[in-house]
């Protein structure tokens, strides 16, 4: 009969709005500043760049240990080009001992970036992560929300914090990097030992 | 003729003058609804409480937009460029002359008819009921076929456009 | 002691008054009585916003606003304060002086409809003669500011609203009308106050309301239905449908103008509810014969609240109707039944007292109810929404 399905709404919602006060499980609210439910490991939010701290948890030399070799990928791949990048004039020696450029400037307005990940994707150097930082509101609309580099700059000790699959599997990586260089290094010095020797040989 | 009816009378003429003059049509729309408004609130004034509620309900509740849905409907809500005078405007003349002329014989006829009163007659809305389907039965059927007709009548206007659509 | 605290308003405003002199006693009484409702009404409606929100949060199993005050409760001043301090705009081409005016006729025309509904015993604050002809009159003249709104925004959205409000309006109104009639027939009266005396008496210690016979059910159900379009409220809210039209009439209206549109809507569900209860649910009267002590007006209010909590249940429950279904539904399934129960209506009382009259009576309405429900759904002209693209 025409009505009958009105009614089963009715009694639907009835049973919803009685058993909200009586089932805790009906109500799967969590009241967020009090109650926080556990982030995440694929959360993210906006991006940060990763540092090696030679003592883990001090944080002075975010500058030195900086993974970022200012390669600007990431700025010309940032969909609304929310990245600005200032590469450095002279080089100082990355992680793997090799003289790279560095970020003079390295600024993200965090007000355009849209936490599309895109710079995490194609950065070749394992430098810049996602966050899982959200509370992040401000009275500065513009100064507040453009980080510069030492506010983006975050220890890979926190890294593993919040990812701690994903930062082992990117440890895992760069270890097997620096020693497929080192090997490298070793069997091109051995290879020029060697033809030094031979040379020496070949004159002697 | 109390104070309170002048001041009803000159917000009734104001609104119907505005109703003729102003450019917007939706104005004059609006402006005519002042015009229902203070004839109704003359009606109250006359202790004629049906009359002045049943002026409300039909005229500003029903008819007034019905006049703005035909307004908007029809694109006349767009400001007419050369002025608000009809070029016919004499023909109106000597019809609005001719409405005013039967208007005023039919009141001064009936001032002829009804007995003087002095006291103001309480008219229950009982009564008026009564007098509709007794003495005035003839008079309300007869509105009621007209309005039916007129009912029929716009059904078929409006079926036959979407006929003609197809 | 039970009489005084029944009649205490009334006293309440006596003593005031009588400390002036005899000459403006009148006046300031009136003054007082209309002090009172444009207090009481919107402070209600204040009330109402939170639960209304709380409501609608339980049936979707939330919580609801929990954080002004204790429980929420303070909410609608957080929430007016808001609306008052903020811009209030007048788009650049609107007709100001239309777009000012059309809330506040809304609203007084919304306030107006409260003169009449007799809220307690001796509590009307005029008694008229034609007391249901000017509540329609009054919500009847709403419909021309809400046009005003959406006509004078110079906007589309708020001219489709205004226009979809205003068809939908006048379409209801029909029935609305037509379903309280029939408790004008029954007793011989347009005065709301009579109404509720005709409705005072018990048998069995049941009281004699007009919903506990077949056709003031039957009509209690049609003005239900017709009463949620009038106020545009879900599932009849097309004027404001969100997804299509912004927020239909008062789009462009902001700051205190838009929460006086606000307010002018709730305070139109309040008084059509209260009429509704006076018309059907016995208005003041008490439910029970030995609840009569209670006082007048706590009944009156209680039934009120009531209605209201039914609003908000049916708009948490029930999604928006279509155009085309809103008017098919008016015209050509309220409407008829409507007219039917005009003639039922007539049947009872010249059927005189008796079990026939209830059976003959309620035969009819549920016989007709069925036969035009069943037809109505056979050929899909309402009933379960069919998806053409959409699986
Ligand atoms: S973050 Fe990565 S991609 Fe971007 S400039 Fe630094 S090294 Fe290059
Ligand atoms: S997450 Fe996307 S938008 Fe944000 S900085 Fe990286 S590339 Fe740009």
């Amino acid at each position: 009969m025409l009505g009958e399905g009105i009614l089963k709404g009715m009694a639907e919602t009835a049973k919803n709005f009685f058993g909200s006060y009586f089932s805790a499980e009906r109500l799967t609210t969590v009241e967020y500043p009090e109650q926080r439910i556990a982030p995440f490991e694929a959360a993210r939010v906006f991006p940060f760049l990763v540092f090696d701290s030679k003592n883990p948890g001090d944080g002075a030399d975010w500058q030195t240990g900086m993974r970022c070799v200012a390669c600007q990928i990431c700025e010309k791949e940032c969909p609304p080009k929310c990245i600005f990048i200032e590469k450095s004039k002279d080089k100082k020696p990355d992680a793997l001992g090799k003289p790279q450029f560095y970020p003079v400037k390295f600024d993200i307005d965090i007000s355009v970036c849209m936490s599309c990940q895109i710079c995490v994707e194609v950065c070749p150097f394992e430098a810049i992560k996602m966050d899982t930082e959200f509370e992040l509101s401000t009275v500065d609309r513009f100064g507040g929300l453009l980080l510069d580099r030492q506010q983006l700059a975050k220890s890979n000790e926190y890294y593993h914090q919040i990812h701690p699959a994903e930062a082992a599997g990117v440890d895992a990586r760069l270890v097997a990097e620096k020693v497929k260089a080192d090997a490298k290094a070793r069997s091109a010095a051995d290879a020029a030992v060697a033809k030094a020797a031979a040379i020496a040989g070949e004159g002697a | 003729m109390s104070f309170v009816f002048y001041i009803l009378a000159a917000l009734t003429v104001a609104g119907g003058l505005a109703a003729m003059l102003l450019k917007n049509t939706v104005h004059c729309a609006l402006a005519l609804t002042v015009a229902f408004a203070g004839l109704a609130l003359l009606f109250l004034n006359l202790d004629a409480q049906f009359a002045g509620f049943a002026q409300i309900l039909v005229y500003i509740g029903a008819v007034a937009i019905l006049v703005v849905f035909a307004i908007l409907l029809t694109r006349g809500s767009e400001t007419p460029r050369d002025g608000v005078f009809s070029r016919t405007w004499l023909v109106g003349l000597v019809i609005a002359a001719g409405v005013f002329a039967v208007l005023g014989w039919a009141v001064i006829g009936s001032v002829r008819v009804l007995p003087h009163e002095t006291a103001v007659p309480t008219v229950t809305v009982l009564q008026i009921g009564n007098a509709l389907v007794s003495r005035y039965v003839l008079p309300l059927e007869i509105v009621a076929v007209l309005l039916t007709a007129a009912m029929i009548g716009a059904v078929i206007v409006a079926m036959h456009e979407k006929e003609g659509q197809k | 002691m039970i009489n005084t605290l029944d009649q205490i308003f009334v006293l309440l405003r006596h003593w005031l008054v009588s400390f002036l002199p005899a000459a403006w006693q009148p006046l300031v009484g009136v003054l007082l009585s209309v002090a009172a409702i444009v207090c009481l009404f919107p402070a209600l409606f204040a009330l109402t916003t939170v639960f209304e929100r709380k409501g609608l949060a339980r049936i979707q199993n939330r919580l609801g606003p929990n954080r002004v005050g204790p429980f929420g409760l303070l909410q609608p001043i957080a929430d007016g304060i808001k609306s008052l301090t903020k811009e209030d705009i007048v788009p650049l081409s609107a007709d100001a002086a239309v777009h000012f005016l059309a809330p506040v006729l809304l609203l007084v025309a919304v306030f107006m409809g409260f003169a009449v509904l007799p809220m307690g015993r001796n509590m009307v604050f005029v008694d008229m003669d034609a007391g249901l002809l000017f509540y329609f009159a009054m919500s009847a003249s709403t419909e021309l500011s809400v046009f005003m709104a959406g006509w004078s925004s110079r906007n589309k959205y708020s001219l489709l609203g205004a226009m979809r409000a205003v068809a939908q309006m006048i379409s209801y109104e029909v029935p609305l009308l037509l379903s309280s009639v029939v408790v004008v027939m029954m007793t011989g009266s347009l005065s709301l106050t009579k109404i509720v005396a005709a409705q005072s008496g018990f048998t069995w210690g049941l009281p004699h309301w007009f919903i506990f016979t077949p056709w003031g059910c039957a009509g209690f159900v049609m003005y239900a239905i017709a009463t949620t379009a009038e106020t545009n409220r879900s599932p009849f809210d097309l004027p404001e449908g969100e997804s299509e039209l912004v927020a239909g009439y008062h789009t462009e209206y902001s700051g205190f103008k838009f929460a006086l549109f606000f307010l002018g809507e709730y305070l139109a569900m309040f008084s059509i509810s209260g009429l509704g209860t006076t018309l059907f649910l016995g208005g003041w009267s008490a439910p029970f014969s030995f609840l009569t002590w209670v006082p007048s007006w706590i009944w009156f209010f209680s039934k009120l609240m009531l209605s209201i909590f039914v609003f908000i249940w049916m708009r948490g429950t029930l999604p928006r109707l279509r155009q085309d279904q809103l008017m098919n539904f008016a015209w050509k399934f309220v409407l008829p039944l409507c007219l039917l129960n005009l003639m039922v209506v007539a049947l009872w009382r010249f059927m005189g007292d008796g079990w026939l009259r209830w059976v003959i009576c309620s035969a009819i309405l549920i016989g007709a109810y069925a036969t035009m429900g069943w037809g109505e759904m056979r050929r899909g002209k309402i009933g379960p929404r069919s998806y053409r693209y959409a699986e």
